[in-house]
């Protein structure tokens, strides 16, 4: 196999009192699709955030592209997270720009060209998640689904190399999921990205993925492709994915 | 009592580096004028109608007491002299900071508390971009230029009102009102309070900033937030109100 792209080695991680992560190591190779499951509130999007930087950690390496991200500050980060795109839980557009605006952001910051070469890019990128024609919209106006697309337009707008998507599928309708599905496997097959996926909807895990890590007892407790997940005899494993799998029918009951 | 003791310290510490990053943003990279434009108008311009109001009401009190006050004196005619030297030296300056303060600080921090909430602040972090560049510098600086200019707008209101109110009351007429203040008041009395409304300025863009930056908890932390913004500026402007006066009047008399 390749060499990894992102190292996780040993990070721990606490907020306050509360211990997120008591011995996190995982590996991430070049290519694959990555869905991280695990309960709510047990550190999904905290995994993806300190890989960013955006949350520093309390000990352990992390390391994307060969360079310990631990080690550097905010300004060293910038070339790091040029090369990672993040699709947020809410999408986090900004309510102030348009949709067109939010999308040129990154572009601007990463001195991508002219005026009309990111004209070009924005209708791209919406091209791809099948919102053509709305720059000129606000967040305001968007769906919920509509946001987390918009939102992946803008995450993939620079070309990134890895593509983590934070609960990309939470809260949408079922033609929704689907369809984000059917872009993060899309994305992967025409761009040739590295993808984490952090979520908890066993469907669309298993719809995009290669390999799945879970989250159980503050680190990351299993690893293995979709078919050793659904085949394994691990307790929590199995009771994850069935508990994931019957939430609905729980809900309605 | 020791640990919020500690607490307090931090948060004094963190606030120094926020300004030294806000004076590093504008010193490193040219600045954004859309969004400076844009708080030039909602920090100052729009706060130009309640600075009116209360600085017109606040001289009319003031020449009403000191009027009543004097008559046994038989100093009435001596009114606008101390209204004057009251209005430029401390009125002026300390209303309207706590006015501003009340109504822009605590819009900076709801503004920027659910940015943070809705990951928006880590959105710009994650595309490359530096939030204290984006966001706080715009606030403070516009905040800087736009409450001496507000407190100007004040004083000559207050100055107003308090003549109306004196020529009424007393009988002067308004001329010799207006010798009697301009042989009161000295270019030092005005720059007296305009130095103390740039140092207001500051405090109030910085502490809602900060306040707004550091939210946590969902939308009831965004409400925390704001009223918290209200009450730390407004006991920090009048704290400090106390040792710049002192400070100036060391300096100059």
């Amino acid at each position: 196999m390749a060499e990894p792209i992102i190292r996780f080695i040993g990070v721990q991680k606490a907020f306050g009192p509360k211990v997120i992560y008591e011995d996190c190591t995982l590996d991430v190779y070049p290519g694959e699709t990555l869905t991280i499951i695990g309960g709510s509130g047990t550190g999904k999007s905290v995994l993806l955030k300190m890989l960013t930087g955006l949350l520093s950690t309390d000990a352990g390496s992390i390391q994307a592209f060969g360079q310990e991200v631990t080690k550097l500050d905010e300004r060293g980060m910038g070339p790091i997270r040029r090369r990672f795109g993040f699709l947020f839980q809410s999408g986090a557009l900004f309510d102030s720009l348009t949709v067109e605006q939010n999308i040129k952001y990154p572009l601007r910051e990463h001195n991508w060209g002219t005026e009309k070469e990111m004209d070009a890019r924005v209708a791209e990128v919406l091209d791809m998640v099948g919102l053509p024609g709305t720059e000129a919209l606000k967040p305001a106006a968007l769906s919920g689904g509509m946001r987390k697309r918009v939102g992946l337009a803008r995450a993939i707008a620079i070309k990134p190399e890895v593509i983590l998507y934070d609960e990309p599928t939470t809260g949408l309708d079922p033609i929704n999921v689907r369809r984000i599905n059917g872009l993060i496997l899309s994305l992967q097959k025409r761009l040739g990205v590295t993808s984490i996926v952090v979520t908890h909807d066993m469907d669309s895990c298993f719809t995009v993925t290669d390999r799945i890590a879970m989250l159980y007892n503050k680190r990351i407790a299993f690893t293995g492709t979709a078919e050793e997940t659904q085949r394994s005899e691990i307790r929590y494993v199995r009771e994850f994915i069935a508990g994931g799998r019957g939430t609905l029918d729980e809900d309605i009951v | 009592m020791t640990a919020r003791f500690t607490t307090f310290l931090q948060s004094f510490g963190a606030v120094a580096r926020l300004s030294w990053a806000t004076l590093f943003a504008f010193w490193r990279s040219p600045i954004d004028l859309r969004p400076l434009i844009h708080q030039f108008d909602t920090a100052g311009l729009q706060s130009w109608s309640i600075t009116v109001l209360t600085a017109a009401f606040t001289g009319m009190v003031l020449a009403l007491q000191f009027s009543t006050g004097l008559e046994p004196y038989g100093a009435s005619m001596y009114t606008g002299k101390l209204a004057a030297l009251g209005i430029v030296r401390e009125l002026g300056p300390m209303l309207t900071a706590l006015l501003v303060g009340g109504r822009v600080g605590s819009g900076f921090a709801a503004e920027l508390g659910s940015m943070v909430v809705t990951e928006q602040v880590d959105a710009i972090r994650a595309l490359g971009a530096d939030p204290v560049k984006k966001l706080v510098a715009p606030r403070v600086f516009a905040c800087i230029v736009m409450l001496p200019l507000l407190t100007i707008l004040a004083d000559f209101v207050g100055i107003s009102g308090a003549m109306i109110i004196t020529v009424r009351e007393v009988g002067i007429t308004p001329s010799f009102f207006y010798a009697q203040i301009l042989d009161t008041l000295w270019v030092s009395d005005l720059m007296h309070g305009l130095m103390k409304s740039v140092a207001f300025g500051y405090i109030i863009g910085i502490v809602g900033c900060f306040i707004g930056l550091n939210t946590s908890g969902g939308t009831e932390g965004v409400g925390h937030a704001t009223t918290q913004a209200v009450v730390v500026g407004a006991i920090c402007l009048l704290v400090s109100n106390f040792f710049l006066t002192k400070l100036f009047l060391a300096l100059y008399g």
